[in-house]
């Protein structure tokens, strides 16, 4: 067996992946409430340090030196084990989103991916699944109405978002003809095939919006009538991790989507100097983290049953008909 | 080629890891100072009374079901998106007859007002 290759140097990049994702969750919560103030007219964070770019690092160490409650009506190993199972699909779904073109560092050829899989895209879907667990879990362990009704909500939110999702990513995989996330960057599909790709890509962004508990779809955790849903009864490091499952969530949903509609690392002159690709992906990633907080900024929470609803009776016909649209130009084009 | 599934096993380690590490460190280095109050449930002041695990609403439990009802579908159809273009028209045929059955139980589930929640 190959273990440098298979072990060693996965090893390596999942940890950096894995600092780079925390570093980048940390700053993306100092992005967001800068960008939301802006929007609101006034300033954001600026206390600690300039442009207050030091509060990610205050509020982590806040959450560290937290005392852990664990209340004692609660489940106690599954209320534990909630954001660690949260936590942990959240950061390992990058694993298979490309972030470059293959870099040569010590005369080895280094692809910038963790793991090339032929699953790719399932494998995002079976994270994002398993993800849910650590909320429905953590929402039940409580044993608090609120977090139970949050969870509830969370469970009926994110099935029914999965559908019209899965179904469209089926219609692009029948254009693309791979699931490995690094064969459909690598491919060149005919221009009518891309722009049609490009059209599914708002409806794509209501499902992802959903899927990740964004706003106007965070129901999960309506302040107004569930206090913080699931995690009502979580406080401290349990609380934090629950918070970056969210952030993390946005991260590699963008990743995926810029990988799928936007031509992931791709942009000028990448052939010439890979490191570029590394630089056009995160800028990319970034615009669509742009995208999440300009319409949670914008737009108003939805209601859960016009949530419901408007998931099965639009978006679910609606991408039926994409996809048998799809599947009948793929065949006979 | 079930080595090639090795790097994902590493990743899902380091990152389970992490959460351990993360879990256990603020465990050891937060205080300890327990009270009766602590242990309650938070239910907006109020004291709290019986048990979170009470009925919930069947509604739920329905979209649960058309859940897996439909997602079992949508898994069945990737194998064949990934070989559509060999299979060519008799697997879009194939595949029409497959969706229109279910399109059907989607239909009578929606007059029901399966969508509607009450």
């Amino acid at each position: 067996m190959d273990w440098i290759n298979l072990v060693i140097i996965p090893a390596v990049k999942s940890i950096v992946l894995v600092i780079v994702l925390l570093t980048g969750f940390a700053y993306l919560t100092w992005v967001e409430r800068k960008l939301l103030g802006r929007f609101q007219l006034r300033y954001g964070p600026n206390r600690a340090w300039r442009f207050g770019l030091g509060h990610p690092i205050a509020d982590a160490l806040k959450m560290i030196f937290k005392e852990e409650i664990i209340p004692g009506h609660v489940d106690k190993v599954i209320y534990v084990l909630g954001p660690a199972l949260a936590i942990a699909p959240a950061l390992a779904m990058f694993a298979v989103v490309p972030v470059g073109p293959d870099l040569t560092l010590f005369g080895r050829t280094i692809p910038m991916v963790v793991a090339d899989v032929n699953v790719g895209l399932l494998y995002v879907l079976a994270m994002a699944g398993v993800g849910a667990y650590g909320v429905i879990l953590g929402g039940w362990a409580s044993n608090n109405k609120y977090s139970l009704l949050g969870a509830l909500r969370t469970s009926s939110q994110m099935l029914s978002y999965e559908l019209p999702m899965g179904i469209m990513l089926i219609a692009i995989l029948l254009m693309t003809g791979t699931l490995s996330l690094v064969g459909i960057v690598n491919q060149t599909l005919p221009w009518y095939f891309r722009a049609w790709i490009l059209l599914a890509f708002p409806f794509y962004f209501i499902t992802v919006l959903a899927e990740t508990n964004r706003s106007p779809f965070d129901l999960p955790e309506t302040e107004n009538e569930l206090v913080a849903g699931f995690q009502t009864e979580y406080g401290g490091i349990k609380f934090a991790l629950y918070y970056m499952t969210e952030y993390l969530h946005m991260i590699a949903a963008s990743g995926v989507v810029v990988t799928l509609f936007f031509g992931g690392w791709r942009g000028p002159f990448v052939e010439q100097a890979p490191v570029l690709g590394v630089a056009y992906f995160a800028a990319k990633v970034l615009a669509m983290i742009f995208l999440f907080i300009w319409v949670r900024a914008s737009l108003p929470r939805v209601r859960y049953d016009q949530l419901l609803k408007f998931c099965w009776t639009f978006l679910f016909p609606l991408s039926l008909v994409y996809l048998a649209i799809t599947a009948v130009a793929v065949v006979f084009l | 080629m079930p080595e090639g599934y090795l790097p994902i096993l590493v990743m899902l380690l380091v990152t389970g890891a992490f959460a351990t590490i993360a879990l256990v460190v603020s465990a050891v280095l937060g205080p300890k100072r327990s009270n009766p109050a602590k242990d309650e449930a938070y239910e907006s002041g109020i004291l709290p009374f019986g048990d979170a695990r009470r009925r919930f609403p069947v509604q739920f439990y329905v979209i649960a079901v058309l859940f897996i009802l439909f997602d079992v579908e949508v898994i069945l159809m990737y194998p064949w998106a990934v070989s559509a273009r060999k299979l060519g028209v008799f697997g879009l045929i194939e595949m029409a007859i497959f969706l229109g059955i279910l399109l059907v139980g989607f239909v009578y589930a929606w007059k029901n007002d399966a969508f509607k929640w009450q």
